[in-house]
């Protein structure tokens, strides 16, 4: 943990490539040692005008004002047609849910049809999905957090495109937001894998209304429908529902801490038969 | 009451979106959004006698999610579940492909089922029951009615039989308590549509 008054420096300037779980976890990064500094941290942009420019068209700058010292970068070139499909965006409120999925159902529909071969109706259960993650900071995270979306063409891992989701909050994550009603029944096994297993696995919330805590559930029933990879990282573990066209472990413990949630999508082009 | 039906009341869930939270709201999403589109519905139940029917129309709502679903359909089935006395009935309309997934899996969830038309003047059971109770309910809403002398229409056995009360019990049916006549939910709804 910094002391209070010490600067941090975030050096990016090697940057080559990022993705929205990069991007993300860069905006929490800084704000985490913010908070703890008491001083925005710095942060040395990418050299690399392509990298610099795809921040930009993502909304990273914006976002970083609220986060990071640094040096706004000029613009160069005119600007082009954003191809984003959901900008890194600020969730605090509901109101900021309702803006991201009115505004992803104007871009979804023709990514998830021509890059992912999905029918046209599936922009609702998409937009769907991301309420329901996005909702997932502001009901039981108790914190703030950022999402982001794009589309990518992984030529070499899956030869296919994909869809990568990421959602990160700075709240009190699933161990915090469980503890008080569920640790009893888990006794010395109450841990942050135990957690995310009892909110992920079996739809356990803080609350006793038998209504909540599907999100999570109808969200992982979409994504297998999409034969798609949902990872959650709360604390020291990360439970995933893996696709047969991956290898990640469904549990690892004993990572490094991760205040907060990170909630991971990555959903492949369907497979043409 | 009027007559031997229950009042009738038909509510525009897209119109109370916008008037009841926010104008700029084109979609049913958050669980704020849900508890206050609901409390809106339940203040205009209040006007209703103590027997009633609603009819609960989805037509011009874009997007629901599950959050929504669960406070706006689940919600108000189990208050009226919770009630001893079975008074407020509900029928829901406009529940299209965008909208069946979410409130087929809250309903599911909570083992909960409702009357709800999915296509123009097509009513189905969505949520969980029986193969009887599916049975019944589909000789009933083939019936529309069914006098006391005349239960044999829709439920000539035992097992029909415990299915039918179990239809009732669970508001998915409508006994007059003046004739003893069954009516499907549907065909009580239907002149509001």
């Amino acid at each position: 943990m910094r002391r209070q008054g010490e600067r941090v420096l975030f050096d990016a300037r090697h940057l080559r490539w990022v993705d929205p779980n990069g991007m993300v976890a860069l905006l929490l990064g800084g704000s985490l040692v913010g908070e703890a500094s008491g001083t925005f941290p710095h942060i040395e942009m990418p050299e690399s005008q392509d990298v610099l420019g795809y921040l930009g068209r993502m909304g990273f700058h914006d976002q970083a004002h609220q986060v990071f010292e640094f040096d706004t970068p000029a613009r160069r070139g005119g600007s082009r047609p954003s191809d984003v499909l959901l900008e890194i965006t600020a969730i605090d409120t509901n109101h900021d849910v309702h803006e991201i999925v009115d505004r992803v159902q104007t871009r979804a529909g023709a990514i998830l049809t021509s890059k992912l071969g999905y029918p046209a109706a599936s922009v609702i259960p998409f937009s769907v999905m991301l309420s329901e993650v996005c909702q997932n900071i502001i009901e039981h995270a108790d914190g703030s957090g950022w999402v982001a979306a794009q589309a990518y063409n992984w030529a070499k891992r899956l030869g296919r495109f994909v869809i990568v989701i990421s959602v990160m909050d700075k709240g009190r994550g699933f161990r915090g937001s469980l503890t008080d009603e569920h640790s009893a029944r888990y006794g010395d096994r109450w841990s942050d894998s135990t957690a995310l297993e009892a909110a992920f696995l079996h739809g356990l919330t803080r609350f006793s209304d038998p209504g909540r805590g599907q999100g999570l559930q109808q969200i992982r029933k979409q994504v297998r429908k999409w034969s798609g990879l949902i990872s959650v990282r709360s604390g020291t573990a990360r439970i995933s529902q893996v696709p047969e066209w991956d290898d990640s472990p469904p549990m690892v413990d004993g990572m490094a801490s991760l205040p907060g949630a990170q909630i991971g999508i990555i959903l492949p082009a369907a497979v043409q038969p | 009451m009027t007559g031997q039906g229950p009042d009738s009341i038909s509510i525009d869930v897209g119109e109370v979106l916008q008037r009841s939270v926010a104008s700029l709201y084109s979609s049913l999403v958050t669980r704020p959004t849900g508890r206050a589109v609901r409390m809106a519905i339940e203040t205009q139940l209040q006007g209703t006698g103590s027997l009633s029917i609603s009819l609960i129309d989805f037509s011009e709502v874009g997007i629901i999610d599950y959050s929504c679903a669960d406070e706006v359909v689940a919600k108000l089935l189990r208050q009226q579940l919770a009630d001893e006395v079975r008074d407020a009935f509900f029928v829901f309309r406009g529940v299209s492909g965008a909208h069946h997934p979410q409130v087929e899996g809250v309903l599911q969830r909570q083992s909960l089922a409702a009357v709800v038309e999915v296509e123009p003047d097509h009513f189905t059971l969505v949520g969980t029951f029986t193969a009887d109770e599916q049975r019944v309910w589909d000789r009933l809403e083939h019936e529309g009615s069914v006098e006391p002398d005349a239960m044999g229409l829709i439920a000539p056995t035992g097992q029909d039989q415990r299915a039918l009360e179990s239809l009732l019990h669970r508001g998915l049916a409508f006994r007059s308590p003046h004739s003893g006549r069954i009516h499907a939910l549907s065909r009580l709804v239907a002149h509001l549509m």
